[in-house]
């Protein structure tokens, strides 16, 4: 076997900040994955019903693919190489390459062709990020965040998730950090963060992003029966709650994992009442987590009295009122 | 819900108020909305399967709704426009494409030439069951 490369594995509910945390641990910096997702403004929501997802319309919970990392490793300083490869032969041998000098890779890929991936969450979802440790003959060893232990990938199925096609294609995108700071200024960093995302969510030019975005799904949402047909209705809802809690969000649409970071926050940055903030922010999940239930009830046949897609938008206009509330003290509390 | 994968992880707050990542096997919900989700894959692979056997469709609509794939994913796959994986679609047309053609289709499915000219005797709905 070739050398292993002692990756620190943590396991973590989320891909991207997770592979963002445990490259940085990797780099003597430590960092949470929560941390990591607040650096990393990775906090969003977007519902753009022109982008389909298995013909169903995306909604989002957080920043796009890529952001958190570019965004942290902004923000603290470190030098990253990123690459996206034309040719899958240069792809696996750049990658061979990093590896021989032991540089542990991060690569974007697809969840549908990692045979190591439960069958139930094997969908063409292209946003998946995992770290590759080490080569033995024919098989990967790779850091998925998202599993417990490291897993082993043969090579030809790695290389088909790292060419897997359709919306947001990654391309054989890889990436391995070039150099760090001695000690990074993580109370500045968090700050940054902070501010950038209470900007995203309460600012957008647009309708259909941000807080405004969550108000905007609600007035779509109630009108889907009448428009879609019951039937595609609660596809659309079935879509809308698998986004929100299916994909490594750590649950409520990473409004739990925000919470968390917000906690941490608070310690880093000296500001105490970012904690009640924290507690607010945990009310807010709890809150998604509302919908979640009671949207799954009626999707799955057992709607109880208030289980109507006229609640449901009542859920989704607390949600958003809510949280302009907060991200607005947030704002407050940095100035 | 992955059981035999070991479990996710999610976050949770402890006694003291403080947040930690907590073991998780999924909860109801999340299952109800992805049992949803392959239920539609279910019913549309049987769908599918059904107009190849009525010889309306080439086994390539088949392995194509197996795969969760809309023709335009399955053409980015095979590196062919998709006005051609359309007319592939065609039993007529299938019937005629050279291997090369078939070789193409049968690698991005997984399986042989010959598998690909065919479709299993019977399919149910039971049969895709990820979990």
């Amino acid at each position: 076997m070739d050398a292993l490369i002692p990756f620190p594995h943590r396991q973590s509910a989320h891909c991207e900040s997770g592979v963002t945390a445990n490259l940085l641990h990797f780099h003597h910096i430590s960092c949470s994955e929560a941390l990591a997702f607040g650096i990393g403004e990775g906090l969003f929501f977007g519902y753009l019903p022109f982008i389909r997802i298995n013909k169903l319309p995306l909604t989002t919970f957080r920043c796009a693919v890529g952001n958190i990392l570019g965004n942290v490793t902004k923000r603290l300083g470190v030098k990253i190489r990123r690459q996206k490869f034309r040719s899958q032969d240069e792809a696996m041998a750049t990658l061979d390459e990093k590896l021989a000098q032991n540089i542990p890779v991060g690569c974007q890929t697809g969840a549908y062709w990692l045979p190591y991936f439960p069958p139930a969450f094997r969908f063409h979802f292209n946003m998946h990020n995992l770290v590759v440790i080490g080569r033995d003959g024919d098989d990967y060893l790779i850091s998925d965040p998202v599993f417990e232990n490291v897993v082993r990938c043969r090579r030809e199925d790695l290389q088909r998730a790292r060419f897997a096609q359709g919306s947001l294609a990654p391309k054989g995108a890889m990436y391995y950090l070039e150099s760090v700071p001695e000690s990074p200024d993580m109370a500045a960093a968090v700050r940054q963060g902070l501010a950038a995302v209470c900007k995203t969510m309460l600012r957008t030019p647009v309708p259909f992003l941000g807080v405004r975005g969550i108000a905007f799904l609600a007035d779509r949402l109630e009108k889907w029966p009448k428009k879609l047909g019951e039937e595609s209705a609660l596809l659309h809802l079935g879509q809308l709650i698998r986004m929100q809690e299916e994909i490594g969000t750590g649950g409520g649409g990473f409004r739990f994992m925000y919470a968390a970071f917000l906690q941490e926050a608070a310690e880093l940055t000296g500001i105490a009442p970012l904690l009640q903030l924290s507690e607010r922010m945990t009310l807010v999940g709890d809150t998604w987590r509302r919908f979640a239930v009671s949207g799954a009830r009626l999707c799955k046949g057992r709607a109880r009295p208030g289980d109507t897609y006229g609640e449901l938008a009542g859920i989704l206009r607390e949600c958003a009122r809510t949280e302009k509330e907060i991200y607005g003290d947030i704002q407050n509390l940095l100035h | 819900m992955i059981g035999d994968y070991g479990h996710e992880v999610c976050y949770a707050v402890d006694g003291n108020g403080r947040y930690t990542l907590a073991p998780s096997l999924g909860w109801e919900a999340k299952n109800i909305v992805n049992d949803q989700a392959w239920a539609t894959i279910a019913a549309e692979t049987a769908k599918a399967h059904r107009l190849v056997k009525s010889g309306e469709l080439s086994p390539i609509a088949y392995y194509q709704a197996r795969h969760q794939m809309d023709v335009g994913l399955l053409a980015s796959y095979v590196g062919m426009a998709r006005w051609r994986v359309k007319r592939h679609r065609r039993p007529k047309v299938f019937a005629r494409l050279p291997e090369r053609i078939l070789r193409r289709y049968a690698t991005v499915f997984k399986v042989s030439v010959a598998e690909v000219q065919t479709v299993p005797d019977s399919f149910t709905p039971e049969q895709i069951r990820p979990r």
